[in-house]
């Protein structure tokens, strides 16, 4: 059986959006989509979404600072 | 202004060289008797223009506007080009010479065609290596012979030399399809052309030619070496002509490489460097762009301002902690720009006439002249508004100050200027921590905004008072050092008390206008005068680090009675007003200093300021009357402790033995998760600790009644109490004894077999023979001892001597990394191209430099006021 890297405490929770709220967190944003911080399409915590380029990727990380955070990564 | 897309970078080929040169050189001098410079020479006019007034003779414009020109050489005889040499061994070494295959039989050769076209980036080397060892060619069957390269430039077939002539034959025959397998895309380099028949010759502005004060010129090293070349070529040239026999052109042959050699790079390996007349290792091509003081490294990450000064600093606690002073020479030298405008004309030319202030005027067009005893009337009668003058520095100016390495925002903080006598700069010991400085002979920078946008942005950003708080951890970085700290903490002790004599001074250095009242019958307490340096509505509480210390080496067991501690040792200010405590480390030091960060943020930068400049100043004269020092006498135990010392030790001897015992035995109690002989090494190191533990603690029992009690000695113990240096592990150190020796958080045991030193028994694992050092520094240690202690030492010293290089250029690292990240006006941190990388600055949006201690809010301490 292969080790899922997605069980490991260390990773955080990935999902991906669809498409409205993807437009929707671009808008909240406002921000152009080439300057978010990129994701490889063959990382291991999203394969099994099969994403394609362009889609965003939502983490749920924990964070010293602030408790909990969400970070939003681009499928590149 | 236009935006470079890309840098590619490739092989000049001989024709591009042609097309470039303004003309050829074919003339090995450089001037003419008259001192004009020869036509077809290495100074020739059409390669550029140096001197002012002239006309460029290949392109028309004056000096300024004209780029320079190459020329070139053309060698009667092709040579190489010596930093390429190994790529023409690997070429040949895997080619046929008949026919100029690649020594691969053709379906292999196929099968690296279709790898490199997958972008497999490895096939050069893989051919390489397997064309190598071919003994004769796969495609015309002629024998192979071993290419040698005899560094830099000489090769051999067999044992045959061969020739660049006979190189470039041999290469231009090779079929573009196995080039392209070598890694060569013909459109951008063929390898023929790393033989060179033609050379460029830079241009004058490269290498300029100095006239000395004798008047006698001086040429630049590259045309010294261009020179050589020329006068060889001419003269292999001219041998050919007169038909000289093969072994003479060969040896001239040879030379012409070794001077193109030398003029690529003087540093060649195996080749020795071509010397100037003087001796001197000529600066050639790569010497130029190479190294340390090479183009890069020098002029280009490398560029050095003007309005700058440096010197070594040292300390001056009667000045601001804003101020820096600055020797008068500095102050003369730097300037800043002014302008001269109704209100202030009257004024400025009454300083040009009477003083030397002023240096420079400058028109509005831009035009600068300078203030000398000749045009000193000239210019007075010509300024009016508009003009600007460009005078000294002042007392009150801005300027920036700097200690390298700059890694944080505080390394280069904002002075005002303070001119002083003397050669060093002078800082207030108070803003040593920023800066990380001392004064064993630390240089450091100023530097002089010019503008007044700079001048503004300097003093609201920079200004040390706004930079109390550190950015990094939000608590104070500006702070008292050793000394400072304990002079408060004597001002301060329950003890402290001076005449009303004594008591005025103070109060005159602070600048106090309304005298308190005496609260010590005629006497004045240290509280009441420190109490004059905090605001009105000033109200803490807080434990000081005295206290910590007392509960740490076991003098206080009891629960904390508050204002009422019997060693007064809990810090009550009211209403500004300090009431009980004395001030120490945890009010005013690094990181935790809740005095120093109240007034920081609480009030306006100004008190912080004002604050410094009291405690400064009464300090300083305090620690003179009263004295800090460290006798001998000092560290002499009383019998009490000396007999303690004796019996805990001898207890340990003897708990030690048990242990070893039970250790041999087997019947040790073993630690869960440890073998059994590590057990027995934690319960060893355990066994000392605590032994050492007890002493220590009897020792600071009995030195802090003699600080905390009236008349108290001022000495190590008040650095201790007080927190400014020194812990009670060092006074143990010197008065009690030293315990165990430990190396890698254990007992030492690398040295000889199965024993420390040669001095034990072999196999004795006791407390003794494993490092424990009953004796002290006062005392005197044992041999045996002394070499314990050493093996402590040596890896203190070492831990020391890494630590500080790695975590120094890994810090370096980081910051460098970082330090092009930005908080956007949508607050996401952003990089230098504007890509996101955190949505909210440290995810939580907190600015540390406003936070307190990392924290956006102090709730405990909120919910306390508001109650």
């Amino acid at each position: 059986m292969a080790f899922d890297v997605k069980e490991h405490f260390l990773v955080p929770r990935h999902s991906l959006l669809d498409s409205d709220s993807v437009e929707q967190i671009i808008s909240e944003l406002g921000i152009d989509k080439s300057k978010l911080p990129k994701i490889p399409k063959g990382d291991p915590a999203i394969k099994e979404f099969k994403p394609k380029k362009g889609d965003i990727v939502k983490i749920n990380r924990y964070s010293p600072t602030a408790g909990k955070t969400t970070y939003y990564r681009i499928v590149d | 202004m236009k935006k470079i897309h890309s840098i590619d970078f490739r092989v000049l080929d001989p024709k591009t060289i042609r097309k470039m040169s303004a003309i050829e050189i074919k003339t090995p001098d450089t001037y003419d008797k008259d001192g004009y410079p020869m036509d077809g020479g290495l100074m020739d006019p059409h390669l550029g223009v140096i001197n002012p007034g002239l006309r460029c003779k290949t392109c028309g414009q004056k000096m300024k506007d004209c780029p320079g020109h190459f020329g070139s050489i053309e060698f009667v005889r092709p040579v190489l080009h010596p930093e390429f040499s190994k790529k023409l061994e690997l070429i040949m070494q895997s080619t046929c010479q008949e026919c100029g295959r690649l020594n691969l039989p053709d379906d292999k050769l196929k099968m690296y065609e279709s790898k490199l076209e997958k972008g497999d980036l490895e096939v050069p080397t893989k051919i390489v290596r397997k064309a190598k060892t071919a003994k004769e060619c796969e495609h015309c069957k002629a024998p192979k012979e071993k290419i040698l390269l005899d560094k830099p430039t000489n090769f051999f077939l067999g044992k045959e030399r061969i020739y660049p002539t006979e190189i470039r034959e041999w290469i231009e025959k090779i079929p573009e399809m196995d080039l392209k397998l070598l890694g060569y895309d013909l459109e951008i380099t063929k390898p023929e052309w790393f033989i060179t028949s033609v050379l460029p010759v830079p241009p004058i502005t490269v290498r300029p030619s100095i006239t000395l004060e004798s008047g006698v010129k001086s040429e630049d090293d590259l045309t010294h070496k261009l020179v050589d070349i020329i006068r060889v070529n001419l003269r292999l040239n001219d041998n050919i002509d007169a038909g000289a026999p093969q072994l003479i052109i060969e040896d001239l042959w040879d030379l012409l490489q070794y001077h193109v050699t030398t003029y690529y790079n003087n540093n060649t390996a195996g080749v020795p460097p071509a010397k100037h007349r003087s001796g001197r290792a000529l600066r050639t091509l790569v010497q130029r762009l190479k190294g340390k003081k090479g183009r890069f490294r020098h002029n280009l990450t490398g560029k050095r301002v003007n309005f700058a000064a440096r010197s070594t600093v040292s300390p001056d606690s009667f000045i601001s902690i804003n101020e820096i002073g600055i020797p008068q020479d500095i102050a003369n030298d730097l300037t800043l720009p002014e302008p001269i405008t109704e209100a202030t004309i009257d004024a400025i030319k009454k300083k040009i006439k009477e003083t030397d202030e002023i240096q420079y005027v400058a028109r509005p067009n831009g035009q600068r002249r300078k203030i000398t005893d000749e045009t000193r009337d000239l210019i007075l009668e010509e300024i009016e508004p508009g003009f600007k003058i460009e005078r000294s520095l002042q007392n009150g100016d801005i300027v920036l100050f700097n200690r390298q390495p700059s890694l944080h925002r505080l390394s280069m903080m904002a002075h005002k200027v303070r001119i002083m006598d003397g050669k060093t700069l002078r800082i207030n010991p108070v803003v040593c921590k920023p800066y990380n400085a001392d004064f064993d002979g630390d240089e450091m920078n100023i530097h002089v905004p010019q503008t007044e946008e700079g001048k503004s942005e300097a003093q609201e950003l920079m200004y040390v008072q706004n930079n109390v708080i550190s950015p990094r951890y939000g608590a104070p970085v500006v702070v008292l050092e050793e000394d400072g700290v304990s002079g408060v903490y004597i001002l301060t002790l329950d003890s402290t008390e001076f005449s009303k004599d004594e008591a005025m001074k103070y109060f005159y250095e602070m600048g106090i206008k309304e005298l308190p009242k005496p609260d010590k019958g005629k006497n004045y307490s240290g509280k009441l005068i420190f109490s004059q340096m905090l605001p009105d509505d000033l109200n803490l509480e807080y434990t000081s680090n005295t206290c910590k210390v007392l509960k740490k080496t076991g003098v206080c067991t009891s629960a904390c009675k508050g204002d009422k501690c019997p060693y007064g040792a809990y810090v009550k200010i009211k209403d500004g007003v300090l009431e009980t405590g004395v001030i120490d480390s945890s009010s005013l030091g690094e990181a935790k200093g809740i005095l120093i960060d109240t007034l920081a943020r609480q009030y306006s930068s100004d008190v912080i300021e004002k604050f410094y400049n009291m405690v400064n100043r009464v300090v300083s004269d305090l620690l003179t009357k009263k004295g800090m020092t460290a006798g001998l006498d000092e560290y002499e135990m009383s019998d009490k402790i000396k007999k303690a010392s004796e019996s805990s030790i001898e207890n340990a001897l003897k708990e030690g033995t048990k242990l070893v015992k039970k250790y041999e035995n087997k019947t040790l109690d073993i630690i869960p998760g440890k073998t059994l002989q590590e057990s027995f090494e934690i319960g060893m190191m355990r066994l000392s600790a605590e032994t050492k533990e007890e002493i220590e603690k009897m020792i600071m029992s009995e030195k802090v009644q003699k600080v905390l009690g009236k008349n108290p000695e001022l000495n190590t113990t008040v650095m201790i109490l007080s927190g400014s240096r020194g812990s009670s592990t060092n006074l143990m150190n010197i008065a009690g004894f030293w315990g165990q020796a430990s190396v890698r958080e254990g007992r030492p045991k690398r040295g000889f077999k199965n024993r420390l030193i040669t001095l034990n028994e072999k196999d004795d694992v006791g407390l003794i023979t494993g490092g424990f050092i009953n004796q002290n520094f006062m005392d005197g240690m044992k041999g045996k001892e002394y070499f314990y202690h050493s093996m402590g030492g040596r890896q203190g010293e070492v831990d020391t001597g890494v630590s500080t290089k790695v975590s120094g250029y890994l810090y370096r690292r980081l910051a460098n990394s970082l330090k092009d990240l930005f908080v956007e006006t949508d607050r996401t941190v952003r990089t230098a191209s504007k890509n996101l990388v955190q949505y909210s600055y440290g995810e939580d949006g907190i600015f540390p430099m406003k936070s307190i201690k990392g924290k956006s809010m102090n709730v405990k301490k909120s919910i306390e006021k508001d109650l």
